[in-house]
């Protein structure tokens, strides 16, 4: 019996850090763990004691990629707890910030930080030199993303206008018209998108995933909805911890959610699509087709396609938005502080990402739990290397090491939020 | 103001020790005609956006080292930045990534320089080690001459 290592220092390419170290037996994987040792954040800790109010803007502060989502879920949660309702135009503008995080995130991920598994290159760096025009498309349409959240939401990164009860101030539709503008630009730059991640190369991997996504009477999900799965979960958000448990494993300082019935589940671009096809607009469902997706997506490699679909979903919603926007009489509802717990979930660019509250009557905060996606996927990461991993053996481990990262990238992990990278290891005996 | 003869860019996160450096640097720099100042938090594809279509732009960073305190200019115009001094940023994808993203795609400023200060410490909260706070003025001196001889460079071109 032969005993080999493989280590790899550092996984680019992944927001946070991380390592996977896998363990092979006689030709067989014994082990996969995947080591999230970016130290614990505490956040939910820094919480209580604070005023429900001040949520959003701690929140927003977990993550510089996809702050908006951490808003909304705060948001939601505690007007769950306030019983409050947003105003429809309140509503709308929430959606369009959450487009513009869509577009701005998934542009990041699909050129910057995915394509260069497909194409063969160590990084963008080195893609971009061979590939400027892709490249700049990618870049553009991420700035129209940066454009959205910076008027919406105030600023690019961590926005500030984002408030319970709606906003500060709400832009005026003059304003937005510039937007329009640029978002037309940006659907075509998406389609074109679609088409380019629809060419790379895929490998023939299938998996039986549990999926989990909102989803929406009438909407493809970002804010609201039920939570469901392909395998009979239909819940509130107010039901989550019911059916989902966190359990700490030694290797991660991540904790990892499962569902407590069945175990490791997905949730990202592919749960939604696969959830939700049939609520895409007319034009993200015809790319989707001629990209090859079927209404249910398996492969978990084809993430990339489905994310440029997203993201040219979340372009035509956008501008659907905008057309149809009316100034709303004020900028947020009043809120009364009260005792009370408050629940939300809401489609984050990687997943589904809970928030609860507990509030005393003044409107502190007594209590707060955020489950975010990436500690979602974890487990299902693992299942996927496993899984995959016996018929890649044969590989040299350069080539492995490569897939490997590629598999994990699959879910644009961001492990900074999940508790929040990687260096791999590869132990072959 | 697209036509600024110079852009300084001051890079870090004010709240993060020595970090800090690079933004602290460029507020004592003082705005005057055809000099912009601006400050970023280091994430590549905005640092690549601000150095589109400009003529030269000053960089001033912390960057990773044993000697907190030292002082690099690097010509990133003429060679790519070391990693070993920019290898740490939120998301794997910082200054040297976005200047040699810019270098790539063919948008790098015909001038652009990179001041970067050593730094010991970057834990949130944390205070700046004292060899950093102290190298401040001296790099900002660096700095404005150099910003003039850009300055005169650019009129006399002009």
């Amino acid at each position: 019996m032969t005993r080999k290592t493989i280590k790899v220092d550092y996984l680019a390419r992944v927001e946070g850090e991380g390592a996977l170290h896998v363990t092979l037996h006689d030709g067989a994987v014994r082990d996969v763990e995947l080591r999230i040792f970016e130290p614990p954040r505490f956040f939910e800790a820094f919480l209580r004691g604070r005023a429900f109010g001040e949520a959003p803007d701690i929140t927003a502060r977990i993550c510089g990629i996809c702050p908006v989502a951490y808003q909304m879920s705060a948001v939601h949660a505690m007007e769950d707890a306030l019983g409050i309702a947003v105003d429809a135009p309140l509503r709308a503008l929430r959606r369009l910030l959450y487009c513009g995080e869509w577009i701005e995130s998934h542009g990041l991920h699909i050129y910057l930080l995915h394509a260069p598994d497909f194409l063969g290159y160590e990084s963008a760096i080195a893609m971009a030199r061979e590939h400027q025009a892709e490249v700049e498309r990618g870049l553009q349409l991420k700035k129209v993303g940066n454009e959205i959240v910076q008027l919406v939401g105030g600023r690019e990164i961590h926005p500030i206008n984002v408030r319970v009860g709606g906003f500060y101030r709400t832009p005026t539709r003059r304003e937005l018209a510039p937007l329009a503008e640029r978002l037309k630009w940006a659907r075509d730059a998406a389609l074109e998108t679609v088409r380019w991640v629809a060419g790379f190369d895929f490998p023939a991997c299938e998996r039986d995933y549990e999926f989990v996504a909102l989803r929406h009477p009438d909407e493809y999900p970002l804010n609201e909805g039920r939570l469901v799965s392909n395998k009979g979960l239909d819940i509130g958000a107010r039901d989550y911890e019911t059916h989902f448990e966190e359990r700490h494993v030694a290797h991660s300082t991540a904790l990892q959610s499962v569902i407590r019935e069945r175990g490791a589940y997905l949730v990202g671009p592919l749960a939604r699509y696969s959830l939700n096809f049939d609520r895409l607009s007319p034009l993200a469902q015809e790319a989707a087709r001629a990209a090859g997706l079927g209404e249910v997506c398996t492969n978990p490699y084809r993430s990339i396609v489905v994310r440029a679909v997203e993201t040219l979903y979340a372009c035509d919603e956008a501008l659907r938005l905008i057309e149809g926007y009316r100034e709303p009489e004020r900028a947020a509802v009043p809120v009364e502080p009260r005792a009370g717990v408050g629940f939300a979930c809401t489609e984050a660019p990687r997943g589904l990402l809970y928030h609860r509250y507990a509030l005393d009557a003044e409107g502190t905060i007594t209590e707060a739990n955020i489950v975010p996606p990436t500690s979602q996927n974890q487990g299902t990461i693992e299942d996927d290397l496993r899984a995959f991993l016996p018929d890649w053996l044969e590989m040299e481990d350069e080539a492995l090491r490569w897939r490997c990262e590629q598999t994990i990238r699959n879910y644009d992990p961001c492990i900074s939020c999940s508790c929040h990278f990687l260096k791999l290891e590869v132990e072959r005996g | 103001m697209a036509n600024a003869a110079v852009v300084v860019i001051g890079v870090g996160n004010a709240l993060r020790a020595d970090d800090a450096a690079g933004v602290l640097v460029a507020r004592r720099l003082r705005p005057s005609p055809g000099v912009e100042i601006c400050e970023q938090s280091g994430e590549a594809t905005a640092l690549l956006e601000a150095l589109r279509g400009r003529a030269a732009v000053l960089v001033v960073d912390a960057a990773a080292g044993a000697e907190p305190g030292r002082l690099h200019r690097l010509d990133a115009s003429a060679q790519p930045l070391p990693q070993r001094l920019f290898g740490s940023s939120t998301h794997g994808f910082g200054v040297a990534e976005g200047i040699e993203l810019a270098r790539a795609l063919g948008v790098l400023p015909p001038v652009c320089i990179v001041y970067a200060v050593e730094g010991g410490r970057f834990e949130t909260g944390a205070p700046m080690s004292e060899a950093v706070v102290c190298a401040l003025p001296v790099l900002a001196e660096r700095m404005t001459k150099e910003i003039e001889t850009l300055r005169h460079a650019e009129t006399r071109d002009a």
